[in-house]
């Protein structure tokens, strides 16, 4: 009771100790982002003299960043990253929005079985199905194409996706709904109507609909592995084999991959974090 | 009667998008990869079913039952290495971002903890495999090169990148416990170590169990870092070879190894099968006895 405004010897004791362990905490997981930032803008000898030293005057060097440009595909392949990422995204935002409106607003009884189907895919791990995936991709000539990444990255998506906009959608208010109604508005524009009260449901399903999107390696791998068709995640692991030489422009194009999730993720962290808390946890 | 009619008609309108991509690319092709595991479409014009001929033969016989098994133990190791290591180490992390002490520093620290599991396993591979390299002599032991150490090293990476998923989640359910509940603890006299095991932890535990659970689940899908690090023929001696690299090979070919769809879908759905029966389990007996906790 004393400690309300004056913290005690005690309470102060053990701020440090949290302070200090979170400290190490965070050593530990940006020490290594550091590292690879750092060393992109050194020259090689001196990557290899001293890889956990800063840029010295004689060791700095932006030829790493300037190269990677031209290097490889990098350009084009962080193009496709982009298109891939927010197509797939787009197109979660809008399908999920419609299923799970249709899924809270319609209460018959096909509803929760619907809904149940679609939320079961959160455990269903798509991988699995890529053996009649590529078959399916061999038959539709869709092959090496950015079309077939996005529709299975929505499908992959789609039912987190739903379970978060559901529960979003469960707390717009009903009498909200119902004036909509006896002012004679349609579904759709009933929808509209309730959108502006879902907008941290859609930044939720919007951020952790990319990252995983962003960063996977097994779909590009399968299903558009060419020079044309990869995605800089793929792009710059290959460029992890065929340019070991040129280890700054590697760095800068390990940094800028990085770079536009780990900004986005900064940005819009409190959607993030409840994107992924309450996704799963229903 | 009309109005349901219209309901009907509305909801099949508006969820019929989603469900045709959500159908189509991943319901159908997971069932119709366990189909295909019953299969035999090489042999013949057509595919004829074979029954267990394809589990039996990779099970059994010796071109692929040793590699199988051994991918096999090896994703227990790589699931073992996460559960003893992620989670705990989660939980902690959680733990001290409530911690009671903290002010504004909470939302930075949480951020800044939070980065690596925004990044791709390609600059995690990348960045660890620098830092461990004998030649810098901060550990003087080939890590990756010695086949006792490079599965756990391999897991150890990916537990770094990810051990933020399970902080995030142990994070936001113990910020949800109602104050009152915590108030009542103090009054009663407990300390900070015992009202965490007493009172929070009991409260939480429906959410530890969903991360571990959920961390069985990706584990038995993981393929990328060691992918990343290894490629598809992961050595030392395989001794990294989890089941998803085996997968990726034995449906795509490698060097050595003729692509072989149907066998791949077999290993697929062993994978599947043993997911779906974990999680079953998991579901009906665990989950429901933690439930009963909550307030």
């Amino acid at each position: 009771m004393t400690s309300l405004n004056k913290p005690s010897r005690a309470d102060a004791g053990g701020r440090l100790v949290v302070h200090v362990a979170l400290i190490l905490f965070v050593i530990v997981a940006i020490g290594p982002i550091i590292i690879v930032v750092m060393n992109s803008l050194k020259t090689t000898p001196g990557i290899f003299n001293g890889p956990f030293v800063p840029p010295t005057a004689e060791t700095f060097n932006l030829d790493g960043w300037a190269n990677v440009f031209k290097r490889g595909n990098f350009a084009l392949n962080y193009g496709n990253s982009i298109i891939v990422t927010l197509v797939s995204t787009l197109l979660t935002l809008v399908l999920s929005t419609l299923a799970a409106f249709a899924i809270t607003e319609y209460k018959v009884r096909l509803a929760p079985l619907l809904a149940g189907f679609f939320i079961i895919g959160i455990m269903l791990p798509i991988r699995l199905g890529t053996v009649p995936i590529l078959q399916t991709m061999v038959a539709w000539h869709l092959v090496d194409t950015l079309v077939a990444l996005i529709l299975v990255y929505t499908a992959m998506s789609l039912p987190l996706a739903i379970a978060l906009m559901a529960t979003f959608f469960r707390r717009v208010p009903t009498e909200l709904k119902e004036a909509a109604k006896i002012d004679g508005a349609g579904e759709l524009r009933t929808l509209s109507i309730v959108l502006p009260l879902v907008r941290p449901g859609l930044a939720a399903v919007a951020s952790v609909t990319m990252l995983p999107i962003w960063n996977d390696l097994w779909f590009p791998l399968i299903l558009a592995p060419s020079k044309e068709n990869q995605t800089v995640t793929l792009g710059v692991q290959q460029f992890v084999g065929q340019f070991q030489s040129d280890y700054p422009a590697l760095l800068a194009a390990l940094t800028l991959g990085a770079l536009p999730l780990v900004i986005l993720f900064t940005v819009f962290s409190r959607n993030f974090i409840q994107g992924l808390s309450q996704g799963y946890g229903k | 009667m009309k109005s349901t009619a219209r309901s009907y008609r509305n909801l099949i309108l508006f969820s019929a998008p989603a469900f045709v991509v959500y159908a189509g690319f991943l319901v159908i092709p997971l069932i119709a990869s366990v189909v295909l595991s019953f299969m035999d479409s090489d042999s013949g014009p057509t595919s004829v079913f074979v029954g267990f001929d394809n589990y039996v033969y990779l099970f059994t016989n010796p071109s692929t039952s040793e590699r199988f098994w051994n991918a096999l133990v090896n994703n227990f190791e790589f699931f073992a290495v996460h559960l003893i290591v992620e989670l705990p180490v989660g939980l902690l992390m959680a733990a001290l971002l409530t911690s009671s002490t903290l002010r504004r520093s909470r939302g930075v620290y949480r951020t800044l903890l939070f980065i690596p599991a925004t990044l791709s396993v390609v600059i995690v591979g990348f960045v660890w495999r620098l830092i461990i390299n004998p030649l810098w002599g901060i550990v003087q032991f080939p890590l990756l090169g010695d086949a006792n150490t490079a599965l756990p090293t391999i897991a150890l990476m990916s537990v770094w990148e990810y051990v933020g998923i399970p902080m995030i989640f142990l994070y936001t359910a113990l910020i949800a416990i109602p104050d009152d509940v915590l108030e009542a603890a103090k009054l009663d006299g407990a300390n900070a170590w015992t009202t965490f095991w007493r009172v929070k932890f009991p409260l939480i535990a429906p959410q530890f169990g969903l991360i571990a659970i959920l961390t069985y689940i990706w584990t038995f899908n993981g393929f990328d870092i060691v992918y990343a690090l290894n490629g598809s023929a992961p050595g030392p001696d395989y001794s990294t070879d989890i089941l998803g690299t085996l997968f990726y090979r034995t449906f795509f070919g490698s060097s050595g190894q003729v692509a072989n769809p149907d066998l791949g879908a077999t290993v697929a759905s062993v994978v599947f099968f043993l997911i779906l029966i974990i999680t079953a389990i998991y579901f009906a007996v665990v989950q429901r006895r933690l439930k009963s906790y909550e307030l």
